[in-house]
């Protein structure tokens, strides 16, 4: 019997049920994310002192900075985990799709962004008594449109920055850059909904449109970067 | 080629001084705002010619990506520290100007944002090149997501920031400048952008000897392995 390639689709479900089980047993991702963005949320409201209506106002930009810096932490340990014992070398040299291992290391980074903000989200309500006056059905739009376009770029950029000297402190450094105007559209989409002043809809477009872009690029790119000397 | 070169050099040496005459002397001085408005002759063209490098180094580094070339890679960071350059020149040109004429140094409008932005994006280039050791490839993805990330920078700040002034030139009724400024900007656009590939092409020398230096170490390093190892 001659081996065969594994398909893109066992290589998705393997892969995200490995980091899954993995992280379910240390918690180390969503344990440092979310004592992390905690540390911002506190610290964020000892430097101002706001009432209800200003926090509403900046509430869009707080909460994504808490998320992105948050979201770094988890980024960088995402790959750190596949060098030890030379995983990434083995999976070089295997004949599995290397874009399968993109999609499903994504995946697996975009599912724990999305409970941190479902664990955020009452932190952010209770400390900054907040209360949407739009949609919130629009809230959860732009918390997933948002939530792709930070980690689609950051996993891509952790495999980038896994190759260069001082990782952990490359990593932020390419990503910052790329995300902003995603993080100019979020935090212009939750403080529209959140003040209920006009409509949030072509910020999501955007962002909609900004993570289609950036994920065919990683998608395309991705075998280049896993190959690269 | 030496000599060709010194020529060329000369040529836009006086380019130069006739792009300074132009700017500084010839062209008529503004009514309101005086003599302040003379930076724009340095300010726009450096921006022109920024984005023109910009541009070689997304190019060069599809060329690379394609065909794997090292003078494709030398072309491209070359093309990146130069219109790095050029963009610190429009960075800081930018406040001196708007300093007497708005009043401050720094407003976040969509251009101005736009711009560091861009800065940013393309010195974060600059120190992946670094801490990679100048890995082509890694510096050649990330110039292709660069290059894609302006369209969107630009838009998300049109749309979803301030109010933006109106072009200048092109921007419709009640815009437009005097012809002989018009001229003194052209001549130091073709200054400015020449001077700009006359770096780009001494930077792209020196990448290439650089490049051929580390092939040499390489080689030595295969053919004389056991000795120094053990030493």
């Amino acid at each position: 019997m001659t081996p065969t390639a594994p398909s893109t689709l066992g290589i998705l479900r393997v892969t995200i049920a490995k980091d899954l089980r993995l992280e379910w047993r240390s918690k180390d991702a969503i344990n440092s994310m979310l004592f992390f963005a905690l540390l911002v949320v506190v610290i964020f409201s000892f430097s101002f002192d706001l009432t209800a209506e200003e926090s509403r106002r900046i509430a869009g930009g707080l909460i994504w900075v808490a998320l992105l810096f948050a979201a770094v932490m988890a980024l960088n340990q995402t790959w750190a985990r596949e060098l030890r014992n030379q995983v990434l070398d083995a999976y070089r040299v295997s004949p599995a799709p290397p874009d399968a291992l993109f999609l499903a290391k994504t995946m697996g980074n975009f599912i724990f962004v999305v409970i941190l903000e479902a664990l955020m989200t009452p932190l952010f309500v209770v400390f900054y008594s907040l209360r949407s006056l739009g949609p919130v059905s629009q809230l959860v739009a732009v918390s997933l449109l948002g939530a792709w376009a930070l980690v689609a770029n950051g996993t891509f950029f952790g495999a980038i920055s896994m190759r260069t000297r001082s990782r952990e402190v490359m990593m932020p450094l390419l990503l910052l850059p790329i995300s902003i105007p995603a993080l100019v559209a979020m935090v212009s989409a939750t403080t529209t909904i959140l003040t209920g002043e006009g409509s949030a809809h072509l910020p999501l477009v955007f962002l909609a449109v900004y993570d289609i872009v950036f994920t065919s690029v990683g998608f395309f790119l991705f075998e280049t970067v896993l190959h690269a000397e | 080629m030496k000599s060709s070169f010194v020529i060329f050099a000369l040529l836009i040496f006086a380019l130069l001084s006739f792009g300074l005459y132009e700017g500084l002397v010839a062209a008529p001085t503004e009514q309101t705002m005086g003599d302040v408005q003379r930076i724009f002759y340095y300010h726009m063209p450096s921006a022109i010619t920024a984005f023109l490098c910009f541009f070689v180094n997304f190019g060069a580094s599809i060329a690379y990506l394609m065909k794997r070339r090292p003078a494709a890679d030398a072309l491209a960071v070359s093309a990146a520290e130069v219109g790095v350059v050029f963009t610190t020149v429009v960075l800081v040109t930018g406040p001196l100007w708007a300093r007497p004429v708005w009043g401050i140094w720094w407003t976040w409008d969509a251009r101005l944002t736009s711009t560091l932005v861009l800065w940013l994006i393309y010195v974060s280039y600059l120190i992946l090149r670094r801490f990679s050791g100048n890995n082509p490839v890694l510096s050649a993805v990330l110039a292709i997501f660069g290059a894609a990330d302006v369209i969107f920078v630009y838009m998300a700040i049109r749309w979803f920031r301030t109010q933006h002034p109106q072009p200048v030139i092109g921007g419709g009724e009640g815009s437009g400048i005097d012809p002989h400024m018009f001229q003194a900007l052209l001549a130091n656009f073709v200054a400015f952008a020449a001077f700009a590939a006359m770096v780009i092409f001494i930077r792209y020398r020196l990448e290439r000897l650089r490049q051929q230096v580390e092939e040499a170490h390489a080689m030595r390093a295969i053919s004389e392995p056991a000795e120094r190892v053990s030493r």
